[in-house]
């Protein structure tokens, strides 16, 4: 069943060797064995860094499409029906002119976007993408670099995309700025314990922080969002925050501070902040993917990785990891346009005396629920295809579950506001507005009568 | 591959001195702490490059990532002003004369070693820790010492932590507010002039 059999003479040969990696191996010629490994690296990064900008260029449009959706609007339609308009703002970006205000900070003004950007750009380097893909000249990683520390190279980085921030806000010598900036620096600190520690659980059950073996551990034993629903759910909250999405969006809160951090960023330079923000988006939604969704695994399909279908593993697993990282970035824009903006003080009082104690807490929850099971001799790995040690941490993680989002809660955060009212008053209130709507239907029908006071 | 690491060591090696030197000679208390984070980022990739790659990630994650954020935040609250005009203004010899002193004490230390300095017990361990970093990934070679032989220091050490995070909080805390219970007001009281003494010394 090689492909080459499959489809004769169809494939050109390179691509055949691709597919059937135990047909003979090409001749390099003066390139060495030791750098095909620099070549490969090369290659993929070429590849990762030209998808990811393309992709992040996409997301403008697409969150842009998916606000009109949810607002029941058209959204841009213009260029190309719509489809061009990012190569459109690209090109405005570049075209604009590039405003330098007399009483900023010069060095530091032009060195903020560069320090949002960078950081944002190299977190991609340590996620896994898909499956190996094995190669004449060797297996080639879907990762760019696999680190061995490669969540804490993430967690690294990501703590230094504040500087850019806080160094924009404090250098354009602008109080809206500086606000943006003070509460970015606050924010990101705050909730980066939280997001830290809310991945711990995932760590333990690991052994390893590379995010190799994480994928792998969950292609094993299920995917982690089964057996750490809370710690998944605090990683969530606070990569929202991390990322300065709305409902945390107090950097850059329209209504309050003009835009924030990048009030006097023009053009490209501004468009470089907006750029990481999305780029860091993507990573957190890729995080999302790998550390509680299996990654790039397919649930319940283990195809061996064997020589006639190496390639369409490595397809198809892509394909699997794009399609739940497209999901979290479409729940990112979902949740932008349906929650309002929080307060400041919640959102500090959220991140230090809910998201905190609650992970340290789970922390200590799971470390025992680890040792408990490891103590009664219930094995790690998987017993004749069972998960058994992910089953028992699935039944205390239903426990818990409940525990929390049901009696601890109490419907006061996770419940609609609807519950929040009592019931006499919600009656009223659906009264007044049937009576207001009621009343309305002869001012719509009167035309240029204004219709203020009716939506009460 | 062992030239490419030379060439490292010695890139990384002098940014982290040289962004040390302007880190003390800048006026500005911003760009003073983002000299630091260079030298920081530089430490890193030095640890990096000696296979201490979690002390590395560490090392970024803790004080560039954190600590300096947090000094950063709290540079721009207190927003100094003019630098010129906030600048330590006591010339330039007691600067001199602590960098002499510096010196002297490294060449003191340089002189009492042993010469040459035996270095290859330092290098049958680092070696000897990249390779069980190789088997047992990044962080096993640090935490298995960490919990085991030295647990008592590592837990005394989080409790000495604990006890200056809790003294900043009795520190930093409105002595103004009214207490519900009159024992905390007479502390507090009592505890008043001490406080402002300590903010006159500072």
């Amino acid at each position: 069943m090689m492909m080459g059999a499959l489809f004769p003479g169809v494939l050109p040969p390179m691509l055949q060797r691709i597919v059937d990696p135990q047909s003979p191996p090409a001749d390099l010629g003066f390139l060495g064995p030791i750098s095909v490994p620099l070549i490969y690296t090369i290659v993929k990064m070429l590849i990762v860094f030209t998808v990811y900008m393309v992709g992040v260029a996409l997301l403008t449009l697409a969150e842009r499409k998916i606000s009109a959706w949810i607002q029941d609007r058209l959204g841009p339609n213009r260029v190309l029906k719509g489809w061009g308009q990012p190569l459109a703002d690209g090109v405005k970006n570049f075209m604009k002119e590039e405003t330098l205000p007399d009483a900023v900070n010069k060095p530091l003004f032009l060195l903020a976007p560069a320090l949002a950007f960078i950081p944002a750009l190299s977190l991609w380097a340590v996620i896994p993408f898909a499956a190996p893909l094995p190669l004449p000249w060797g297996r080639m990683d879907m990762v760019v670099a696999d680190l061995p520390i490669g969540y804490l190279y993430i967690l690294a980085l990501a703590s230094l995309g504040v500087f850019g921030i806080v160094l924009a806000g404090w250098a354009s010598n602008n109080k809206y700025a500086l606000l943006g900036g003070l509460r970015a620096s606050a924010q990101m600190v705050s909730y980066e314990i939280a997001m830290g520690m809310s991945t711990i659980p995932i760590l333990l059950l690991a052994g390893d922080v590379s995010l190799g073996t994480i994928v792998r551990q969950q292609e094993q034993n299920g995917w982690h969002v089964l057996t750490l629903t809370i710690a998944c759910f605090i990683f969530l909250v606070s990569a929202f925050a991390e990322t300065n999405r709305l409902p945390f969006d107090m950097p850059e809160a329209e209504s309050e501070l003009i835009a924030g951090y990048h009030t006097e960023y023009s053009a490209m330079k501004f468009s470089l902040f907006f750029i990481a923000e999305y780029a860091n988006m993507v990573t957190a939604s890729a995080l999302m993917a790998t550390l509680f969704f299996g990654g790039w695994t397919v649930p319940f399909w283990h195809a061996v990785n064997n020589a006639p279908w190496a390639a369409w593993k490595t397809a198809i697993t892509l394909g699997a990891f794009l399609f739940k990282v497209l999901f979290f970035l479409f729940f990112y824009m979902w949740i932008r346009w349906t929650l309002p903006r929080f307060r400041y003080d919640q959102l500090m009082s959220l991140g230090w005396k809910i998201m905190l104690p609650l992970s340290l807490g789970y922390v200590v929850v799971i470390a025992g629920a680890t040792l408990g099971l490891d103590a009664v001799g219930v094995p790690r790995t998987p017993v004749h295809g069972w998960p058994l040690y992910s089953l028992c941490l699935m039944a205390i993680n239903i426990v818990l579950v409940v525990l929390l989002f049901v009696v601890a809660d109490r419907g006061r955060l996770i419940s609609p506001a609807s519950t929040r009212v009592r019931a006499v008053e919600l009656a009223r209130l659906r009264a007044v507005r049937q009576r207001s709507a009621l009343a309305q239907r002869p001012v719509v029908a009167a035309v240029g009568r204004p219709a203020s006071g009716a939506g009460d | 591959m062992t030239l490419f690491y030379q060439f490292c060591f010695y890139l990384f090696g002098l940014v982290a001195v040289v962004s040390a030197c302007v880190f003390v000679t800048r006026k500005s208390p911003v760009a003073a702490a983002l000299w630091l984070v260079n030298v920081l980022f530089c430490l890193a990739a030095l640890f990096v490059l000696l296979d201490a790659q979690f002390i590395g990630a560490i090392q970024v994650l803790v004080y560039a990532g954190a600590i300096m954020v947090v000094f950063l935040f709290v540079i721009m609250l207190l927003n100094l002003g003019e630098p010129a005009r906030i600048a330590d203004s006591r010339g330039t010899l007691p600067y001199l004369g602590a960098g002499l002193l510096a010196i002297g004490v490294l060449a003191a230390l340089m002189t009492r070693l042993p010469h040459p300095v035996p270095l290859q017990p330092f290098r049958i361990a680092a070696d000897s820790l990249a390779a069980e970093a190789r088997v047992s990934g990044a962080v096993a070679p640090v935490a298995v010492p960490l919990f085991t032989e030295y647990l008592l220091a590592f837990e005394v050490t989080s409790v000495l932590l604990l006890a200056a995070v809790v003294g900043a909080v009795v520190l930093g805390r409105k002595r103004n507010e009214p207490d519900a219970t009159g024992a905390g007001d007479g502390s507090a009281r009592r505890t008043r002039p001490d406080v402002r003494e300590a903010a006159h010394a500072s």
